[in-house]
């Protein structure tokens, strides 16, 4: 199972590694911390904008209320992605703890677009490990990056654009699989209204906002066609 | 506060901050999973997500100052789109559009003369 998950999960090793060195370059150049705590922000916090986010704060030496703010709101997207997960996680037991704290963007769009069988249990097995293995992805990059600092000779620019090509392979089978294009649409069309007219730390909250308002304003002219109307507020 | 106080203090900050946005949804809404309105979510979202997320990326990777502005960005997706129509193969897709992506890049045969 572990090599099936292993190959699930290349492309975000191939993204989550040189961006992670990224963080780990940023941390050890631009902070007196000791190395170790690159790794361990990857750990504990693991978010990829968040910790990028993080290194501006730590050199400010930012108070802590203003670091909360700042990493909420940041990673505020994630208030959506549980919302349809809700089912899919239900009865893990000890690992929907893990599972969700593991749900960054790319291990959302994995554990949303895979093909999952009726077995329930085992399925939830692989999720778990899929959070895991990118977190693992995600860890060792950091520890790189933080002991390279600047001497990284390997010229992986580019590289990041795995996680790009994975968004659109994933957007492709979601669109398959539903036979229906309208979120697609509505995902992209959000995408170009928000980067018109939000500066790029809050396009991606902006855009799963409107995404969710039309999905609503779908849902209640669904509901009101159907005539089932009086039963839900 | 020492260096090494301030830290961990401001690590664990961030580490709550944002277990508080990956949780909260399931604190919150747990009760509702059988609603029809969370289902209509949980069909149509991921695949919302997942196209705005490719769109906001693919913008971010792609050069804007080239001489064609973007043609990298846009190069290296529909390589990606093609190939996983062909042959809907996700990782030799997602290796195709990746491989011609660094090639653009490193090579910059794509940039302008002044950006160089």
């Amino acid at each position: 199972m572990n090599s099936q998950v292993f190959r699930l999960t290349l492309p975000i090793l191939f993204g989550y590694i040189p961006l992670g060195m990224a963080f780990g370059v940023l941390f050890t150049t631009q902070l007196d911390y000791a190395w170790w705590a690159a790794p361990l922000m990857g750990l504990v916090i693991y978010a990829g904008a968040g910790q990028i986010l993080a290194v501006s704060l730590l050199a400010a030496s930012a108070g802590m209320l203003e670091v909360f703010i700042a990493m909420f709101v940041l990673n505020a997207r994630h208030l959506f992605f549980g919302l349809s997960l809700l089912g899919q996680f239900r009865g893990a037991g000890w690992r929907k703890l893990y599972l969700i704290f593991g749900l960054t963007d790319e291990t959302y769009s994995m554990l949303t677009t895979r093909i999952r069988s009726h077995d329930k249990a085992h399925e939830q097995d692989i999720d778990f490990r899929i959070t895991a293995f990118n977190q693992v992805y995600w860890v060792i990059g950091c520890t790189l990056g933080a002991v390279l600092g600047r001497n990284v000779v390997f010229d992986s620019t580019g590289i990041e654009f795995a996680l790009v090509a994975l968004f659109i392979v994933l957007t492709i089978e979601q669109l398959k699989a539903l036979g229906d294009a309208f979120p697609v649409w509505t995902g992209a069309a959000a995408a170009g209204v928000a980067m018109i007219l939000l500066p790029a730390a809050h396009q991606l909250i902006g855009a799963i906002a409107i995404v969710t308002a039309v999905l609503l304003l779908q849902y209640r002219s669904m509901r009101s066609r159907s005539g089932t109307e009086s039963s839900h507020v | 506060m020492s260096d090494t106080t301030y830290l961990i203090a401001f690590i664990t900050v961030s580490a709550v901050a944002t277990f508080a946005t990956r949780i909260i949804p399931f604190l919150f809404f747990e009760r509702h999973t059988e609603h029809p309105l969370i289902k209509h979510l949980g069909r149509y979202l991921p695949a919302a997500v997942m196209a705005l997320l490719a769109t906001v990326f693919l913008q971010r990777s792609a050069d804007w100052s080239a001489t064609v502005p973007g043609l990298d960005a846009i190069l290296a997706g529909a390589l990606v789109v093609i190939v996983h129509l062909w042959r809907r193969n996700a990782l030799l897709s997602i290796a195709a559009g990746t491989a011609a992506y660094m090639l653009i890049r490193q090579t910059g045969i794509l940039e302008s003369g002044v950006v160089g």
